[in-house]
């Protein structure tokens, strides 16, 4: 039999890589109102002033700000990040209201969200093909601000709070002043705490005690100023036995400038309440000589914090020209759970550096890892993950799964896999496994008549399919299509 | 006579810059069944990948002709899409691939290149039924992840589904008959039998004469160091049985 494990030829590579296609690069034309380029006092004090923040809030901006100040960017991940002036971004960019309709959202920013397959407007998602049951609430997110929220009032029957975060800031203070930063402390790394000092909008939701979310939740962010950053929070509240499945996609225009995005979320998982939280992050990724894109610097984290809470991370990333995002639980509460699912793609000259963090503290806390890089193109791709479990964790588990599968021999994948346990009962589980596709696989797909760019996408997809299969079916099958989208040009 | 499906002429091939192929001549009939019988590395097996397109082989001399087309400049999947199938000697495993998504996304691909639209789904699920009933494979099948954790029987049958479901014009099947217990290689063989037609043609390639028990060949070639040196009809097969193949010689 001929050798398993050959690599595709350059010009294979060469097609696919040159293929690529990015149809969510356009940039809308609207009038926006920025603040000043750059980063001081008086810039955080606008950004409040402008939101007509409470005191707290602004001390809680300034206070991070100082924080930052005194912190470097983190280098130990393996990228290479690129010089960020700080002073030279435009951190608040907002579209323009009509003074005499101030409630109404421009037609410019439907159409946008429409063109992005996002509808605004509840009765054309009411009137669309889709079943009641598989409704999507969305909180659409355009440079620094919230256009709107659908389906509040339904959610809100209820008791359901969703909503813009500067909307829960003036509506629901108390709850947002009580888990705001009680996951992710303003100061727990460089690019928390900016976001901390200058976050301009986001989401919120509260699910009360014993409510199961009628609908998918979902929050769309959208970059289109140039010379911008996006920095929005997500704040998920879970009360006692509620349930909840949340959604977060993201897109943004082709520029030759790299364009900053560091967002934070916290997830509070009361007792017995279960989390679900899928992303498929589709920045632009820049161009395939590696100019532009979104430098995708995220802070996500969840607290299990009762007994019995569960929060599954599913996320597809597919985008960005750097990723660096370790979507983490702490699983405080006795036989709490967690699971992070997760395709990171990597195309081009696209550098990924994602994984997990699973703090095990409770009893009998449970968790499981099941990462897939796929690397084609000059990409690199890394896996980083840290399971740690606590002396008090008796019967602790965790299994960890990392796979990495190759196209093209100039891509490079890495996993980064730290174990440390200081239980004796804990049970931790590590495998990995590194692969390509090889042409023996290709050869079989095209000789039943399957093209190259087809197969790679059957292959890629079937490699992908225990992630994938996790995934809220709206998103399912928009991520197995932007899987074949990313790696279209890498073979022939 | 029928018009000539497949003409081979002077073909010459190597792999890894060893030729493997020193000139082989060819003609295959509409409905005929053709075998092709050797000892091992008589280039069998080369025959089979350069007539697919396999990218690791060279053509180095020769034409091969296939319903009037230059076959050698097509790619892997335009020979498919123009009929050609090959049943593999080692099936392959793509992990998380249905056998229903694979079949689809075949079916499909084909006629797309075709212009024709998708196969609606009613009509794609009533085929698979049918033709995994042809194979004799239950319902869960479909289900099943190519080739991934088949039996060697399994997989055979597998490859003798995916011929039925593409309908091939000219089949070719790689030592499909090694490594299969009676039962399976029946299937096998009724599977060949049922498809063939005064259209189409098959070419089987094989070291051994069991499958040929079921499937009655029309023309026999013996293949021996990259060369064809001898063609006639069934009786070589029983030849080839008792006298082995170093006996037999142009």
């Amino acid at each position: 039999m001929v050798n398993l494990q050959v690599t595709m030829d350059d010009k294979t590579l060469k097609n696919i890589l040159e293929r690529q296609q990015y149809k969510e690069g356009f940039v809308t034309d609207v009038e926006q109102e920025y603040v000043p380029k750059g980063l001081n006092e008086d810039i955080i004090r606008l950004i409040s002033a402008k939101k007509e923040e409470p005191q707290w809030l602004l001390d809680f901006r300034l206070d991070a700000f100082r924080k930052w100040q005194k912190m470097t960017e983190p280098s130990w991940g393996h990228l290479k990040l690129p010089k960020i002036d700080y002073q030279d971004i435009i951190y608040y960019a907002a579209p323009k209201k009509d003074s005499e309709r101030p409630k109404e959202i421009d037609p410019a920013l439907m159409e946008t969200f429409n063109k992005l397959g996002i509808p605004l407007r509840e009765r054309e998602v009411l009137a669309g093909v889709k079943a009641k049951e598989s409704q999507v609430a969305v909180d659409a997110v355009f440079d620094s601000v919230s256009v709107t929220t659908t389906f509040r009032k339904t959610l809100a029957e209820k008791g359901i709070i969703f909503c813009s975060f500067s909307e829960a800031v003036k509506e629901h203070p108390d709850l947002v002043r009580k888990y705001l930063a009680s996951v992710v402390p303003s100061g727990d790394n460089f690019f928390a705490a900016l976001n901390s000092a200058v976050f301009s909008d986001g989401s919120f939701c509260y699910i009360p005690k014993g409510v199961k979310c009628p609908m998918e939740l979902s929050s769309y962010f959208r970059i289109n100023a140039s010379g911008t950053g996006q920095f929005e929070r997500t704040l998920i509240v879970a009360d006692e036995g509620s349930q909840l499945s949340y959604m977060e996609g993201c897109t943004a225009p082709m520029r030759d400038e790299n364009q900053l995005h560091a967002a934070v979320v916290e997830i509070v998982v009361e007792q017995d309440a279960d989390v679900k939280y899928s992303t498929v992050q589709n920045w632009y990724p820049g161009d395939e000589n590696g100019r532009g894109g979104i430098l995708n610097l995220v802070t996500k984290r969840g607290i299990c914090k009762g007994s019995g809470s569960h929060l599954s991370w599913t996320q597809v990333e597919t985008g960005s020209a750097i990723t660096w995002k370790y979507p983490s639980t702490i699983l405080k509460g006795d036989n709490s759970s967690s699971e992070f699912y997760s395709v990171a793609v990597t195309n081009n000259y696209q550098q990924a550096d994602t994984g997990t963090k699973m703090i095990h503290i409770g009893r009998n806390t449970r968790s499981r890892i099941v990462s897939k890089g796929i690397s084609a193109g000059h990409s690199e791709n890394s896996y980083r993950g840290l399971v740690k479990v606590n002396p008090g964790a008796a019967g602790a588990k965790n299994f960890s799964q990392c796979d990495s599968l190759l196209i093209g021999s100039n891509c490079g994948a890495h996993t980064f896999p730290v174990i440390q346990s200081s239980c004796p009962t804990a049970i931790v589980e590590h495998e990995a496994t590194t692969s390509k596709i090889s042409e023996n696989q290709l050869f079989y797909c095209n000789q039943r008549g399957i093209g190259p760019e087809d197969a790679v996408g059957l292959i890629v997809n079937g490699y992908a399919k225990e992630v994938l299969s996790r995934l809220p079916m709206e998103f399912a099958v928009e991520a197995q299509k932007l899987l074949q989208v990313s790696l279209e040009g890498s073979v022939g | 006579m029928s018009e000539v499906l497949l003409e081979i002429k002077g073909l010459h091939a190597e792999v890894e810059g060893k030729e493997i192929l020193k000139g082989v001549d060819l003609a295959i009939r509409r409905g005929e069944v053709h075998a092709v019988m050797g000892p091992n590395g008589a280039g069998k097996s080369t025959l089979s990948a350069v007539l697919t397109g396999r990218p690791d082989y060279t053509v180095t001399a020769g034409s091969v002709t296939f319903a009037g087309r230059d076959l050698l400049t097509m790619s892997p999947e335009e020979r498919s899409w123009a009929g050609l199938f090959l049943s593999f000697q080692y099936p392959i495993e793509i992990p998380g691939v249905s056998i229903t998504n694979f079949m689809k996304a075949a079916i499909n691909a084909r006629r797309k290149a075709a212009g024709q639209e998708e196969m609606k789904p009613a009509e794609f699920l009533k085929l698979m039924k049918e033709k995994m009933a042809f194979v004799q494979m239950k319902g869960e099948f479909a289900k099943r992840e190519v080739n991934v954790g088949f039996s060697g029987g399994e997989k055979k049958r597998n490859e003798i589904f995916q011929m039925a479901m593409l309908d091939p014009t000219l089949a070719i099947l790689d030592e499909t008959d090694s490594g299969l217990d009676v039962d399976a290689l029946k299937i096998v063989a009724q599977g060949v039998n049922d498809l063939r037609s005064p259209e189409k043609a098959a070419i089987i390639v094989t070291h051994y004469q069991k499958l040929l028990e079921y499937v009655v060949p029309d023309v026999v070639h013996v293949l021996k160091e990259g060369r064809i040196v001898r063609t006639g009809g069934r009786e070589l097969v029983d030849i080839i049985e008792k006298e082995g193949f170093e006996k037999i010689d142009g």
